[in-house]
């Protein structure tokens, strides 16, 4: 019980500890790219102590419920993500919630935060919650019938079953499994505020969807929504990396050699998916706010399209 | 005293209280004496159907009502089971109107008339026969409508009433159409007589299409929708509660009646119709709520797209149970029947809310409110809870029953038929979507409502409702909260009702270790509420304690920073229209045909510019539309026959005799 308690402990924490690593080598890739130094790789843990030793300025109109936010989004993604198998399948909490709780605790932090957009009554938070809740109207159904793809082939919603099936190979290849990480990765490249849907590296009015609504945050407030947008990231990448190449997860009681291989895959993949995002941005454009709508019905209808070929293929 | 009994006396007290208002109502004085014994006999009725949801069915035969037929009385697990969402949401709604009916206007309107409310719906759960069902139906339909027209001098109130009367009474015909059909194969209206007969399928088929009309359109399901938009608001906001909450999930019993129960085997196409309207409804209603700026509107369309879930999950069911997989259809019946009961709970705290906002400010527009959360710190925070709640989020109650539902589609590749097959995928897609769309359109609600700053004067100058409308609110929260952490109790609590129906039942979930629940055994899946919200709540002021004590909590107030060039003016901020305004551009262009014309003057004109928005219903303008014009111009027709000669009159008189004659001739 201890053991299993602290391999679960393991998995929080290190989540918690890649995730700024993680954004930062983004930056890094992409600063290269352009044949800039780019910032340190450990920036963002220098950022989010800056932050958290500042004071935090409230806006005069902001209620409890923008200063209660940071912290909900915070806790309803990190939860999330610690569901999501990141080095070994079966921990000991991974059945408290599967695929579906987690797109919903990340509804959850979405719902936070948009309310924390419209607590100041600006007008920028207003823009930005108003498109972020288109994004996610789109986002959300393509998530669930990904979910539902993925869930048919491996008979199980459950994350850790999914992706202990997804290694044992005896899947081989589906259409329905190509289209489902096709509509994924645009989810999480819209989920995350990523380039072509949205720009994490400006404050310019056109791109603004997601740094327009977090505008009024500051100090140890803007630590949590940074470090919330992180863990997020991390999420999406370890799901990519779960559901598609669960290579190296250490099944359920292994050994610490399985553990400590699963851990080192795991580095290799954030890393190969933190790559090939930088190398995505920065060959690609953004798009206009009213093209994002089109871009994630692909994934929407990929989802669906997934889904019907298996509800189909059962009896053939 | 049998459960059965005790509920037919407070039906029977009920009527009485309402005799009583009818006599004293007209004093405002009555009013708190009036919903507090309302109170007390809902109460001790609910206690009784809890008490009787693990019962075997009862019946009771009374020498009421028709010479030679009586009444008959009947309470198994299912009618126990809505019996609970009846009495617990009249309950709550006596409790808060006990405060909130204070500020009636028009008590001899209205206190009469919400004791037969709550009588007529406890008599439609509990009827053993076709007469008293009918009976308590129109009794239920008639008490609203008065109710609906509390306030009859507005004029938009008055369209309200007409509309609804209409449509109650089409749906009405509808259910004595089905009946009949039903009695006939019977030989009498008793419910044991009818279920014992099974009727041909022919005959059923058209039962259950009759039945998705008359209950459906009592429901709200779309398209027969219309009438709820606008009849829900009418009412203070006590009965839109009641109605939106209780009423349509009778309507829903209506039909599980039926459906399930009385109509024996199903057939598997049977499931079609109800699973395209559900998904339909869904996706529409929530699309409606989300260009609303009425508040009650805006929640009486989320009815509508609450009512398309439930009756999504009661196709789903239906396919199951006629493929015979008693599990699967258990669960699809399960999360039906769970997220009617989740529904009356957040709803009637919405309603409530809208009713306290609506009682300090005047207003229902929220285009004209904002920043309330600084002046209603309660009710603001009881709103917030429940719209998380609807908005299908983890840890609350909503998402338990939203989950289930998905978990039924995740067992519908098993069905053999190919129709279901193609529907069921397609029917998953616009549930994610509306669920994604509630999620939007209650941060739009509650946003624009209660956060900002305050847009007019009377959203500056409100204050916090009564202590009664207070705890009316919080109850229903701590329900919401009970229920999202603890799913399975509840679904052990509704598994007798289920089994019932079903012949299966969903694993019994107080077995499980840490309260998680399982949809089916062999688990495809788990999710433990109590778990989620605990780790939740704990790492949310876990993480908020050890950054106070750590990096310490100071925090300076200052003007907002909005890029460097704040608006101090109240209308700067963003409205309810331009929130959803790219979600109307995206959904709404297509479903709603909505359209922007922009008037925008020539520079040097000194015109202001405008914007008009439109939106039409299509289920209004496809069929509803199209009817009363047609209505309109046979009557027009007809009206000629006012303005005849006598000769033309008598000629007239003549003609129809001769046809008469011809026609008792010709017939043998």
């Amino acid at each position: 019980m201890i053991g299993d308690l602290l391999l679960q402990g393991v998995q929080m924490a290190l989540v918690l500890l890649l995730a700024p690593l993680l954004t930062g080598f983004v930056r890094k890739v992409k600063a290269h790219m352009l044949r800039r130094r780019g910032p340190p790789l450990l920036q963002p843990y220098r950022d989010i102590r800056r932050l958290l030793a500042k004071e935090a300025i409230v806006a005069d109109s902001a209620s409890w419920v923008f200063r209660a936010a940071p912290y909900v989004v915070f806790a309803a993604t990190w939860v999330a993500a610690a569901l999501v198998p990141s080095y070994a399948t079966g921990l000991v909490f991974s059945w408290s919630g599967d695929l579906i709780a987690i797109t919903a605790l990340l509804g959850l932090a979405r719902f936070a935060q948009t309310l924390a957009g419209l607590d100041v009554g600006t007008s920028f938070g207003g823009i930005g919650t108003s498109r972020e809740l288109l994004f996610a109207a789109l986002a959300e159904p393509a998530m669930i019938m990904i979910t539902f793809t993925v869930a048919l082939v491996a008979g199980s919603t459950q994350l850790s079953a999914i992706a202990a099936t997804m290694l044992t190979y005896t899947v081989g290849l589906r259409v329905s499994l190509a289209l489902a990480l096709i509509a994924l990765i645009i989810v999480a490249l819209a989920e995350n505020a990523r380039i072509p849907v949205d720009n994490p590296a400006t404050h310019l009015e056109l791109t603004m969807v997601h740094e327009a609504m977090v505008l009024e945050y500051s100090g140890r407030h803007l630590a949590m929504v940074d470090l919330a947008a992180s863990v997020k990231l991390l999420l999406y990448a370890s799901l990519l990396a779960c559901l598609f190449t669960p290579l190296g997860l250490a099944p359920a009681d292994s050994g610490i050699a399985a553990y400590g291989l699963g851990i080192g895959t795991y580095v290799v993949k954030l890393a190969g998916a933190g790559a090939m995002l930088g190398v995505f941005e920065i060959s690609i454009a953004k798009m206009r706010v009213f093209r994002v709508p089109n871009f994630l019905g692909i994934a929407l209808m990929l989802g669906f399209l997934g889904a019907l070929l298996l509800f189909v293929s059962r009896s053939l | 005293m049998s459960a059965l009994v005790f509920i037919a006396w407070s039906i029977a007290a009920l009527t009485g209280i309402a005799l009583l208002a009818a006599v004293a109502g007209r004093d405002i004085r009555a009013s708190a004496p009036v919903y507090g014994a309302c109170l007390a006999v809902s109460a001790a009725a609910c206690i009784a159907a809890l008490a009787a949801l693990p019962a075997g069915p009862v019946a009771l035969h009374l020498p009421l009502g028709l010479p030679g037929i009586g009444t008959d009385l009947r309470l198994d697990a299912l009618s126990a089971a809505f019996l609970v969402i009846v009495d617990l949401g009249a309950a709550a709604a006596s409790l808060y109107a006990i405060g909130y009916g204070a500020h009636e206007p028009a008590p001899g309107r209205v206190l009469p008339f919400y004791p037969a409310f709550l009588a007529a719906m406890n008599l439609v759960v509990i009827a053993g026969d076709a007469y008293s069902f009918l009976f308590g139906w129109e009794a239920m339909s008639l008490a609203s409508w008065a109710l609906v027209m509390a306030h009859h001098r507005e004029e938009a109130n008055a369209r309200a009433g007409y509309i609804y009367l209409v449509m109650a009474s089409f749906g009405t015909l509808a259910l004595l159409l089905g009946f009949g059909l039903l009695a006939q194969g019977a030989g009498g209206f008793d419910f044991a007589a009818i279920a014992a007969a099974h009727p041909t399928a022919g005959t059923a088929s058209v039962v259950l299409l009759l039945v998705l009309i008359g209950a459906g359109s009592k429901a709200g399901l779309a398209p027969l929708h219309v009438w709820l938009p606008l009849a829900h608001p009418a009412a203070p906001s006590h009965v839109s509660a009641l109605m939106s909450g209780v009423m349509t999930k009778v309507a829903i019993y209506g039909f599980i009646r039926i459906a399930f129960d009385l109509l024996g085997p199903a057939l598997w196409w049977w499931s079609m119709p109800v699973l395209v309207a559900g998904a339909l409804t869904a996706a529409l209603g929530v699309l409606h709520a989300l260009m609303e700026r009425d508040l009650k509107r805006l929640l009486a369309y989320s009815t509508i797209e609450n009512i398309g879930i439930i009756f999504l999950a009661l196709g789903l069911a239906l396919a199951f149970r006629a493929n015979a997989m008693p599990a699967a259809a258990a669960l699809a019946l399960t999360a039906a029947l769970f997220h009617a009961f989740n529904h009356m709970l957040f709803k009637s705290v919405l309603f409530f809310g809208a009713g306290a906002v609506l009682g300090a400010t005047g207003e229902r527009d929220i285009e004209r409110l904002g920043g309330l959360i600084h002046r209603m710190p309660v009710s603001s925070a009881c709103f917030l809870l429940a719209s998380v709640a609807i908005a299908a989020l983890p840890p609350l109650n909503g998402f338990a029953s939203e989950w289930l539902a998905f978990q039924a589609i995740f067992v519908s590749p098993a069905l053999p038929q190919w129709g279901l097959k193609l529907l069921v995928p397609a029917a998953g897609t616009l549930l994610a979507l509306a669920a994604a769309l509630v999620a939007a359109c209650f941060v739009r609600a509650f946003g624009i409502l209660y956060l900002g700053r305050p847009r007019t004067a009377a959203a500056e100058g409100a204050h916090e409702t009564d202590r009664f409308s207070l705890a009316a609110m919080i109850i229903l929260s701590a329900l919401c909260v009970a229920a999202g952490l603890f799913p399975g109790v509840v679904i052990d609590a509704l598994a007798p009702a289920v089994r019932l129906l079903t012949g299966g039942a969903m694993p019994v979930q107080g077995r499980s270790a840490w309260h998680t629940i399982t949809p089916m055994a062999g688990a495809s899946g788990s999710y433990n509420g109590l778990m989620i919200g605990l780790f939740v709540a704990l790492v949310t002021f876990g993480s908020a304690a050890l950054i106070h004590a750590l990096a310490g909590r100071r925090t300076r107030r200052s003007r907002p920073w909005d890029c460097g060039y704040p608006n101090p003016a109240a209308t700067a901020q963003y409205t309810a229209a331009s929130l959803s305004q790219p979600i109307r551009r995206v959904f709404a262009a297509i479903v709603l045909r909505s359209r922007e014309v922009v008037d925008m003057p020539a520079p040097g004109t000194l015109r202001a510019a405008s914007v008009t928005k439109t939106i039409h219903d299509p289920a209004w303008d496809a069929i509803f539309a199209p009817l009363t014009a047609a209505v309109g111009r046979v009557a027009g027709r007809l009206n000629q026959f006012q303005f005849l000669t006598i000769g033309q009159y008598l000629g007239l008189i003549f003609a129809l005799l001769v046809l008469l004659l011809i026609v008792v001739g010709v017939m043998p």
